[in-house]
Order: structure tokens, then C-alpha cells, then sequence
């Protein structure tokens, strides 16, 4: 085995990504894949897996061990919760949110999802899209993970016939493209023999484009900020009325979306109180201009109301406060939500008493349909809830923003998170079919 | 630093921050949501890198207000004297509050008993969880990182800890977006981890970055080792060479730090932290995996011990 090399130390930015998939469809081999490939597996970390496989009787060293972490998962051989891998490649540093696949960990694939930039779906290539398929899909479509990969696996056992694979990508990309996914790339691999997963494939000279680690390594992460609304939720209130300091007042926190620069007008919700930048901190150090996701300190140059649980917007682009919040929920608890429930809402740094108004439909993600009136959501269901809330909130929507058009209820008796959500409309509007689409490229 | 530094020239996006800039700024928003929410927090500080690494965020989190945090040391009683003088020296430079739980106080109360092996990690769990509860900790910050160990790695940033201090792998709240949730019971605490997302190397290349002072124990030094169980061990007051081994020096330095009696040396000729970059990079062994008896004690060890209530 290789090592990593001192150039591979330059590897600057960061990719948070999730993969999805059903046990059989090959998930833990591809997540084994990637890590091992990658170098990413230390010798007494593969000790340890071949210790515990022999001891079982199992003649390969079985890579899931590498990623079952508690030992109920491992005595079951299931992914229960979610884990996170850590890997790194000389172009980019890796977060892998490594979710299960069953139905009944829905909620922990929203978890996973909630922070990735990208999703990777696993399809085996015998069986092509299935409904468990279209349920990863529609969860990525619903929390606008930006990048979806489709990893058609097992073309080994389809003989790496191209038409399986164009056939099985091109379903795919329909069915992701009506829910409003904006970029899916299909790549057809064998996650056990290691096809276009690190190496490119021998077997498939048909296919052009990258493995499935060049596209991690390539997708770009950032988004264009000239289009984002910026939003700073105010964490903490730094006054260190020291002698060195004693007039400073500084507004902290992590910059939600877009930007903000000193001079800039600014209007703090939900009070609507008015004023400008006179400064910015970043950690310490003065900057003009500052933007998501860091964390600074804002300076105003009035002296106004502001604490925990305010959010500082540009006065030009402020978003409405409201009582009455319409979304599309997870449900991650135990017991139900019902009508008439009382619970919190945590949204950016404010958190609310709020009552759940009604429940006007659960979604069944086989097929998108719409059950109306259900009474309840249980652990899992994703559906539409009307909450009002007790204070005004000014909420974006989901589709402008992942982090100021999210919440999170939690149960005010026990503390329990119990649904997460999303704010406005749940699946993007469809985009009409571009032209000139890369036939080359398999950029479905 | 100026904004224009923090700019990655790697990216299409002039607006992508760095991986250490990313990782910096949540860990910073950690802090903050915990100053925001928590009446009691506290800081473990044990003086190795990581706990020196989470007390520079806090440091930069709240400037140039103080850290509004105080300091918790679970001392072991075979604690490497370079690390208690760095310890001291840091409560002393930012003007914090540091409370001390002792393994030793225990023993000598007869409260806890010390084991054949003689290594006290274990036993730090009591002290611990008895110290959070004497003092109403509501909120502990850890060093620990999901890359250490496969049981971390289902870590939670926030965890919540019953009045056992227990941590429940299987009832663990899901963590969504960055939205934590804090809310406890009286009597129960939240463990956090701001420093979930981040690798040995990240640490490592952080510290450089900053220009963080460590503990000399972490760069290559002669000095006066023992072999046990593939490990070179210091002897010390907790004990030293026992019969047919044989105290020999070389040129070693530690990977990590804990209790003398269980943390190894490992064989380095790197004395700058330039050195010990290029050799973590290209270490085929994790830090526990080289350097930590109590991890090999069997396949679910550190699962076991979380859920007594370790960090």
C-alpha cells in the first residue's frame, strides 16, 4: 500500500457528500471501496476487520465491518445510525456522511442529507431503478441536495453491457429531473472488483466519463452568493467591557447565506429595527467584507436592541416575518406528531413555542402521491404541516436557502428532537429539458 | 489574517472557504450556540493537541471578550510533568478557572481500587461524571473526533448524557443541518464535540497554521522508554519495567497524550511540526491504533466505555 504523499497535503477545500442505498444493492463495499482505494484504510484498521472476519469464518475481509461502528450493528450486520468517514485525495478533503438504506431509517438518511452537497445513490444494475430508488431520490429532491450521483453497481454481474447501464441512467435521470434535482451524473461501476469507483473501468472502454472519486473531487461546492439573500442568525452578544474594550458590542455568529460587507444597510428581525455595518470581525481580525458560512462578529453603528435569536438581513433584502409556517416535514421520533401538538421550533438561533395547526397530507415516497389528512405522522413519514408559531419568525424558503428555510421541532416535556423541516414548497418546480446535452459525458 | 487569505485559489468560486477555514468556522459556531444556551459549560482540558486546539476556538469564538468557559482536568496521577506545566501555564496566560477531578483522590479514598494493569484511563469515567454533577456542569466540551474511532464516528456534536452520564448509542437525537438541540433535564448534560469533523492531519496542519504552541512531548526528543505490548512506555511514578524489560533510550515523540501508564511513544526523527505533518501523512498506523493500550482491550472497547459515561 501506497501513502500519501507531502503534495497531497495542499488539498484546500471540503465536500460534504451522503451516500444512499439498500444493503444488498453493495453500499458498505462501495464505502469500503472508496476509503480502501483512496488509501483512506490504516494497516491496523484493516488488522482489526480481518481479525474480526476470521474469527467469523468469513474467508475476505468483509469492508461493512469498517463502518458498523456499535456493536448491535455489528452483531446484526446492518447499518443502524448514521457515521461519518473522514478521507482525502491531493484535489479534496472528504465528509461522508455514510447513511442506512432501510426504509425504516429514513430520518437518518434526511440526517445525512441535511448537510451534503452531493448524494450518492446506489442502484444494483440486475434490478435497475426500484422503489427503495425512488425514495433516495425523492429525499434528495426534498432537502435540495445540489448534486445527485446514480452509481449503476454490480455491471459485473450484467456483463458491462452499456445498453443495462443507459437504460437504468436514463429512467433515473427522468424520474430525478421531474422532482427537481438539478444534476445527476450516472456512472457505472462494480464496487467489488473496483471498477469507476477510484480506477477507471477496463471493462467498460464504452464509458467516457470520470470514476465515481474524480466527480467527488471535481463537482464544484460553492454556490454563485450574487443570487443568495444574506442572513446572519445572532448567536451570542460579545461585550467584553474590559479597559481595552469597554464600548465594543459585537453581534456573533455564522453567516447563513450571501454576503455582507461594511457600510451596508441592515435590518434586524423580527424587530425591524434599522441600521448600518460599522464593522466586521472575523475571529478577531477586521475585514471588509465577509460571507457564508463563516462565522464573524457584526459591529452597528447604533446602539439597538439585538440578542440571541435575532437575524440580521440587508435592509434591501428582508424576508417577511410570520406566525404561520407551511412545510414539508421528516418525521424522526418515536411517537407521533398529531394535530393540536405543542412543541418548540428551533429556527437558525431562535427557538419558539409553536402548535401544529394541521396535518394536510402525508407523501408516499414510492410514488409521490399525496394521502390527505393522515392525523398524524409517525417516525419516518415525510408529509405537509401548518404550524403557528407563538412570536413572529422571518423564515425563507427551503428552495432560497438550506439554512434560514430549516427547523427543527422538539418536544418541550423531554427535550426529544422530533421533525425536521422544510419551509415552503417540497419538491422544486421541474426545469424544462435543456439542449445540447453532452451525449459523451453521461452527464444525465 | 485578511478576508483575501482565507480565499481558496483551487476553486471556481471565489467565495469557497478553505477546509481549515471551514472546519474553524464550525467548530466557532459551536462554541457560540453552547455560550448561547448553556448556563454551566465547561471545557476538558487535558493539555494534549486536541484539547489545546478546541481552547484556541474558544479563545477565537468570543474575542476580544474572554472565553466564557471554564477548565476541567481529569488528572489521572500519571500525568507526564510537560504536560501539567503546559496546562498551568495556559489557565495562567488566559486568566481561566480550572477545576481538577483526581483518579489519585479516589484511590487514596479507597473509592476506586487500581487495576493489575496499572493503567488508570478507565478509571477516569467516575471522577469525571462525579465532578459534572458536584458542579452542575450542564454542557462538556471533548476533544474527541469521529476519525478516531469507529464508535466516535456515530458521535454526535451535541450528545446529550443521562444523570448517569451514560451515553445511549441507540436514542440518540438525529442532527440536522446546524441546528443543535441543547434542551436537557436537570441532572442530565450535553456532551459537545466541536471538534467532530475534524482528522489527526486537519489538527495537525491547524496548529501549524496558527502557529499553536504543544507540549514539547509531541516533537522527537531522546529519551528513556521501555517496551510493553509493542509500546514504548515512560516510567514514571506509576510504575516502570518489570522483569526482562529493559529500559534502553531512543528518539521518540507521542502521537497523543493520556495517562503515562497506557500512552506510547513512537520512534521520530520529527522535530518540527513541518516533520511531524509529513510523517502523519504518511503513517500507516492511527494515532490509537499506534499509541493507546486501552483501545485494544477488545473490539467495542470504546463503546463500552462511552457509554459509562467517557468523552
Amino acid at each position: 500500500m501506497s501513502t500519501i504523499t507531502t503534495e497531497e497535503l495542499s488539498a484546500t477545500t471540503l465536500l460534504r457528500f451522503a451516500t444512499a442505498g439498500s444493503v444488498d444493492d453493495g453500499k458498505s463495499t462501495l464505502v469500503g471501496r472508496l476509503l480502501h482505494d483512496s488509501k483512506s484504510v490504516l494497516t491496523d484498521q484493516l488488522e482489526a476487520v480481518e481479525r474480526v472476519s476470521a474469527s467469523r469464518g468469513q474467508e475476505a475481509p468483509d469492508l461493512a465491518l469498517l463502518t458498523d461502528g456499535l456493536r448491535a450493528e455489528r452483531e446484526q450486520g446492518i447499518t443502524i445510525d448514521v457515521a461519518y468517514r473522514y478521507f482525502a485525495t491531493p484535489r479534496r478533503r472528504f465528509i461522508l456522511a455514510d447513511t442506512p438504506g432501510h426504509v425504516q431509517y429514513t430520518r437518518n438518511m434526511v440526517t445525512g442529507a441535511s448537510t451534503a452537497e452531493l448524494t450518492v445513490i446506489l442502484v444494483d444494475a440486475r434490478n435497475g431503478v426500484v422503489e427503495q430508488t425512488r425514495r433516495h431520490a425523492a429525499i434528495a429532491a426534498l432537502l435540495r441536495v445540489p448534486h445527485a450521483v446514480l452509481a449503476v453497481n454490480k455491471m459485473d454481474l450484467v456483463g458491462y453491457d452499456e445498453k443495462v447501464f443507459a437504460a437504468i441512467a436514463k429512467e433515473f435521470t427522468a424520474y430525478a429531473t421531474e422532482l427537481g434535482v438539478p444534476e445527476v451524473t450516472a456512472i457505472p461501476i462494480s464496487a467489488l472488483v473496483g471498477d469507476n469507483v477510484v480506477e477507471p473501468s477496463a471493462n467498460m472502454d464504452w464509458y467516457g466519463g470520470p470514476t465515481v472519486l474524480e466527480h467527488l473531487e471535481t463537482v464544484p461546492v460553492a454556490h454563485d452568493l450574487s443570487h443568495c439573500h444574506a442572513r446572519l442568525p445572532v448567536q451570542y452578544v460579545i461585550r467584553p467591557q474590559s479597559a481595552d474594550h469597554p464600548d465594543y458590542r459585537g453581534y456573533a455568529g455564522q453567516i447563513a447565506a450571501g454576503s455582507f460587507h461594511v457600510g451596508e444597510a441592515v435590518t434586524v428581525l423580527p424587530s425591524g429595527r434599522a441600521s448600518k455595518i460599522a464593522g466586521i470581525d472575523l475571529l478577531g481580525e477586521p475585514v471588509e467584507v465577509a460571507w457564508t458560512t463563516q462565522s464573524v462578529t457584526l459591529l452597528l453603528e447604533d446602539d439597538i436592541d439585538i440578542s440571541r435569536g435575532d437575524l440580521i438581513v440587508p435592509s434591501k433584502d428582508a424576508p417577511a416575518t410570520t406566525q404561520d409556517i407551511e412545510a414539508t416535514v421528516c418525521h424522526v421520533a418515536d411517537a407521533p406528531l398529531t394535530v393540536g401538538h405543542r412543541v418548540l421550533l428551533k429556527h437558525g438561533t431562535r427557538t419558539v413555542k409553536a402548535i401544529v395547526k394541521d396535518i394536510p397530507s402525508r407523501l408516499t415516497l414510492d410514488d409521490l402521491s399525496l394521502h390527505p389528512h393522515p392525523g398524524q405522522l409517525v417516525a419516518n413519514d415525510i408529509g405537509r404541516v401548518k404550524i403557528r408559531t407563538a412570536e413572529p419568525l422571518p423564515v425563507d424558503s427551503y428552495a432560497d436557502s438550506r439554512r434560514t428555510g430549516s427547523f427543527i421541532l422538539i418536544d418541550p416535556n423531554d427535550g426529544t428532537t422530533l421533525t425536521a423541516g422544510m419551509v415552503g414548497e417540497s419538491f422544486a418546480a421541474p426545469d424544462p429539458v435543456k439542449d445540447g446535452i453532452d451525449d459523451d459525458g453521461w452527464d444525465f | 489574517m485578511t478576508a483575501a487569505a482565507t480565499v481558496s485559489e483551487e476553486t471556481d468560486s471565489p467565495y469557497a472557504l478553505s477546509h481549515l477555514d471551514a472546519l474553524e468556522s464550525e467548530a466557532v459556531h459551536i462554541f457560540r450556540e453552547v455560550a448561547g444556551e448553556f448556563e454551566r459549560p465547561v471545557i476538558l482540558f487535558s493539555g494534549g493537541k486536541d484539547s489545546i486546539v478546541m481552547l484556541h476556538l474558544a479563545l477565537k469564538a468570543f474575542r476580544p471578550a474572554s472565553v466564557p468557559f471554564s477548565l476541567l482536568h481529569v488528572d489521572t496521577g500519571h500525568n507526564f510533568p510537560e504536560v501539567i506545566d503546559y496546562r498551568d501555564r495556559a489557565v495562567a496566560r488566559h486568566g481561566l478557572r480550572l477545576h481538577v477531578a483526581s483518579v489519585q483522590d479516589y484511590i487514596d479514598r479507597g473509592v476506586l481500587k487500581e487495576r493489575p494493569d496499572g493503567t488508570r484511563n478507565p478509571l477516569q469515567t467516575v471522577p469525571l461524571t462525579e465532578k459534572i454533577q458536584q458542579e452542575r456542569f450542564d454542557a462538556v466540551f471533548g476533544g474527541g473526533r469521529r476519525d478516531e474511532e469507529k464508535a466516535r464516528a456515530k458521535e454526535r456534536v451535541f450528545s446529550l448524557r443521562d444523570e448517569f452520564s451514560q451515553w445511549d448509542p441507540r436514542r440518540q437525537r438525529p442532527e440536522l443541518w446546524n441546528l443543535y438541540n441543547g434542551r436537557h433535564a436537570p441532572g442530565e448534560h450535553v456532551r459537545v464535540f466541536p471538534l467532530s469533523n475534524w482528522t489527526e492531519l486537519d489538527v495537525w496542519q491547524y496548529i501549524a497554521r496558527e502557529g499553536i504552541e504543544l507540549p514539547e512531548i509531541y516533537y522527537a526528543h531522546e529519551r528513556e522508554v521501555f517496551q510493553r505490548a509493542g509500546m514504548w512506555l515512560t516510567a514514571g511514578d506509576w510504575g516502570g519495567p518489570k522483569d526482562g524489560e529493559r529500559v534502553e533510550k531512543r528518539l521518540v515523540r507521542y502521537r497523543t497524550v493520556g495517562d503515562m501508564s497506557c500512552t506510547g511513544a513512537v520512534d521520530s526523527d520529527a522535530d518540527t511540526i513541518e516533520k511531524v505533518i509529513v510523517e502523519i501523512a504518511a503513517s500507516r498506523l492511527t494515532e490509537r491504533g499506534a499509541t493507546r493500550a486501552d483501545d485494544k482491550m477488545s473490539e467495542a472497547a470504546m463503546e463500552d466505555r462511552k457509554r459509562e459515561g467517557y468523552f
